[in-house]
């Protein structure tokens, strides 16, 4: 009986690869070059910032929480990563790195705190911060746009530069992701999140602080989206208000299809980097087989309830095993 | 047909009929009795675990029974749903009365059964004078048109009677309604009753209380372990015979013999108090010693053993551990004391469902299984087969989810979970709180073993074998304070009983 639950678990991430997979033949019956490994390449790292957002958005959801506010976060970030380029072009890259993890972890610890200490429902708190973020971009900007001319050469190009055959911004998603497996398999703090998610009632008579447990997901959450903010810019050599307009729903959206459940304490980062390459490759399949870009909204709201029916699904059985098991013990 | 109070011959309105509940390995109700007549309060009592809250389930249709009938004038009926049993008259007012915040007094007496317009409408202002009329009658001086979370406790309950009387009912049960009442709120309530009974309604008032039973009630059924024991005129009765039936005869249960090695002193509470739940609790705990803790629900207990392991914060008193201060702010100063403290509400408070066993175990000893910070898997597997198999915990590997498991193999995972921190106390709340009687008897045996082992063992328990079975002393708690501390000879299932209910030892020792 719990071998088939947790295969049933496991199988959640093993059916996301096989669809992945089934989108991609598809694909590729109509246009080989979808899947050559160059155009690949090209598809997992346009999906990165997703991922890495998707990671911290993970652990948010993980303890019962959202976060709405990670899009405005990377915008803000990378506007301040821009502006301070264009004011000191010979900033050492490694400045730019720290200031912007450091810049997205004091917003998500700014969430976190109004969270913790005062009580306030997170998709609340991360509804106004997303606002006040945007805000704030404005009023540093004056709406105005940093382009690529004005920022320096080294700064567009640490994210674009190719080793080992895969862009900077590729390895800092596998290696993010890397450090994410290991923290949420292996540390107490990792543990905590689920913990806190699953039950916490029973994680506080385990002597686990839940506000705290919440307010260190934020952290985690705003830091992920910090250094997305610098590697976005970067990339797309460009800075202004409207930046990733609308990227959380697509993060909470990878989470869910993922498996994260949004009652908390159910997810794994697997699922969070498959539910956003699931989302990157719809996004990244659906023009060259000429599609209208209103199929892929389409295609990604069928996903996301697809994918919870699937795991309400997958609980209902679980409820099931209760009763046969009180069953059998009478 | 029973004898009234006045000595006519008349038919209950409600009568249960050798009624049969069972649940997974335990018999809640074995074939119990009860009538309810007009124009009469029926009082229900019993032990915690007697059986009356599933009595009160099931007359109104939220459990159905195995064996047995409902009788409604005589006839047999069924309430298969919530509202077939409103439907036949019968309405609770719960200990905590279920009414909507946000609504008016109006919309809550009537939601559900609105009076309509011709349109099919709600017809607000019938509604209103109708509530204004049934509160009238009540002698309730609450204005209609008012919401409901503005009221206090005294209202809500007058507005959960009112509400009672709208659907027409011919049976109310009142479940423990005086437990949040000041003594004059009581009162009102009293007269409120006489008032329900000179309109003929029958009444079942379930209470702990003997002052309030011989006050208000005219007749009394007494429940013992899913039992009818009897029932009569309160009349013809007295405290002294009721106690008898409630706690019955000899303990038949069989617990392990052990031979009790107290060792020196371990732990000592000196002037615990919280400014709303309990007060100047003071007690010494030995190595070895198992300490019951007895009271009836809502004497403070679980409130105080919260408070001692820094879920709430006490407003004064000093905890003392090896002759050390312990100042314990946390449930993680508690851990790192060497307290530790096993809830008594296994699904909210216990254990996390979704996480495997083995994870589950080991969640507060991840110091113990970590290097360098990265918890060992081979480790927490050892740790956490270590103490499952001293439990005697069978499930198909340590990977299983938690949920997937019964009732008493979580609680097994729960205790395995504390014992792998290596406490010196453990507080036991409520240890074998609807498990099955395999389980019941490996959680006793194992606390047994503790105990030889020389740790020291809280347990707090409303099962009167238990704690006789059990303890080797026992602090009665009552509203908030302790009224006694038995061992040896004082030690009886009637001491408990009375010590817990506040009746006088002296008097009725004649």
């Amino acid at each position: 009986m719990s071998a088939s639950l947790t295969s049933l678990l496991k199988s959640r991430e093993a059916i996301l690869v096989a669809v992945i997979a089934l989108v991609m033949v598809l694909i590729s019956t109509r246009f080989p070059g979808f899947v050559a490994l160059s155009n690949l390449v090209s598809v997992f790292n346009d999906t990165s910032p997703l991922i890495l957002l998707a990671l911290g958005q993970m652990v948010v959801i993980l303890t019962r929480c959202i976060d709405l506010s990670v899009a405005a976060n990377l915008a803000l970030t990378g506007m301040v990563c821009a502006m301070l380029n264009v004011a000191y072009p010979d900033l050492p890259i490694v400045v730019s790195l720290v200031l912007a993890v450091f810049l997205g972890g004091v917003m998500g610890a700014f969430n976190g705190i109004l969270v913790w200490k005062l009580g306030i429902p997170p998709i609340v708190v991360t509804l106004g911060t997303m606002t006040i973020y945007r805000g704030i971009i404005f009023l540093l900007s004056d709406g105005s746009w940093v382009n690529s001319h004005e920022m320096s050469a080294h700064f567009t190009g640490f994210p674009r530069q190719v080793i080992l055959g895969l862009p900077v911004l590729s390895w800092i998603a596998i290696v993010m992701a890397g450090v994410m497996v290991l923290v949420m398999t292996r540390t107490a703090l990792g543990r905590s999140f689920y913990a806190v998610g699953g039950n916490p009632h029973a994680a506080v008579y385990t002597g686990i602080d839940v506000g705290k447990t919440q307010f260190i997901a934020f952290v985690i959450s705003g830091m992920l989206a910090g250094l997305a903010g610098y590697l976005w810019i970067a990339r797309y050599a460009v800075a202004y208000v409207d930046i990733a307009g609308g990227f959380e729903l697509d993060v909470v959206a990878a989470c869910v299809i993922g498996g994260i459940s949004i009652a908390g304490g159910l997810g794994t980062v697997g699922g969070a980097v498959l539910g956003a390459l699931f989302l990157g490759v719809i996004k990244n399949a659906l023009p060259v087989i000429d599609v209208s870009p209103f199929w892929q909204l389409a295609i990604s709201g069928a996903a996301i309830i697809l994918a919870v029916t699937f795991n309400t699904r997958a609980d209902r059985t679980k409820g099931r095993v209760i009763l046969k098991s009180a069953e059998q013990a009478q | 047909m029973a004898e009234t109070p006045d000595g006519a011959q008349e038919r209950p309105v409600l009568a249960l009929d050798r009624i049969v509940k069972e649940f997974p390995g335990v018999r809640a109700l074995d074939g119990v009795e009860l009538e309810l007549h007009p124009g009469e309060v029926t009082a229900l009592i019993g032990e915690n675990g007697a059986g009356k809250s599933t009595v009160v389930k099931i007359l109104t249709g939220i459990y159905q029974p195995d064996g047995g009938q409902i009788l409604i004038d005589g006839q047999p009926t069924a309430f298969p749903t919530a509202q077939a049993a409103a439907d036949a008259g019968v309405t609770a007012i719960h200990q905590e009365t279920v009414l909507f915040d946000e609504l008016s007094v109006a919309e809550n007496i009537f939601i559900g059964h609105a009076p309509r317009t011709r349109f099919g409408m709600i017809d607000r202002a019938g509604m209103k004078r109708r509530a204004g009329e049934i509160l009238a009658s009540i002698g309730a001086e609450i204005d209609p048109g008012v919401r409901l979370r503005d009221l206090g406790i005294a209202s809500r309950h007058l507005v959960a009677i009112a509400r009672a009387l709208s659907i027409d009912a011919r049976v109310v049960i009142m479940d423990e309604p005086t437990a949040a009442l000041s003594q004059k709120e009581i009162e009102e309530l009293y007269e409120l009753v006489d008032t329900l009974k000179a309109q003929g309604k029958a009444i079942l008032f379930i209470s702990h209380k003997f002052d309030e039973i011989f006050r208000i009630a005219d007749r009394y059924t007494v429940f013992r372990d899913g039992q009818f024991v009897g029932a009569g005129l309160m009349r013809d009765t007295d405290e002294g015979a009721l106690v008898q039936m409630m706690v019955g005869r000899s303990v038949d249960q069989i617990f392990p013999k052990r031979e009790s090695l107290l060792g020196v002193e371990l732990l000592k509470v000196v002037g615990y108090s919280h400014p709303t739940e309990f007060e100047d609790i003071n007690f010494t705990l030995r190595r070895g010693e198992i300490l019951g803790f007895y009271g009836l629900v809502g004497a403070g207990r679980s409130e105080f053993m919260q408070s001692l392991i820094g879920i709430t914060k006490p407003s004064k008193g000093v905890v003392r551990l090896e002759d050390r201060i312990k100042i314990i702010r946390s449930p993680a100063d508690a851990i790192d004391a060497g307290i530790v403290y096993v809830p008594e509400d296994r699904g909210r408070q216990g254990a996390i469902l979704d996480l495997p066993i083995f994870q589950n175990v080991t969640l507060p000893s991840l110091g113990q299984t970590s290097k360098h910070g990265f918890t060992q898997l081979a480790e927490e597997f050892a740790l956490a087969r270590k103490y499952t198999q001293r439990l005697d915990l069978r499930a198909a590997s340590l990977d299983t989810h938690v949920g997937s498991l019964s009732g008493g193999n979580q609680q097994k995972v729960v205790i395995a979970k504390w014992l792998a921190t290596r406490p010196k106390v453990i507080i036991l709340d409520e240890p074998t709180k609807g498990i099955d009687i395999g389980s019941k008897a490996a959680v006793h045996d194992f606390m047994s073993e503790l105990a030889a082992e020389g740790l020291s063992v809280i347990m707090v328990s409303s099962e009167i074998p238990e704690i006789m079975g059990m303890a080797d002393r026992v602090i009665v708690m009552r509203e908030g304070r302790i009224a006694a501390e038995l061992e040896g000879d004082a030690l009886t299932p009637e001491t408990l009983v009375r010590h817990a209910a506040g009746i006088g030892l002296k008097e009725d020792a004649a």
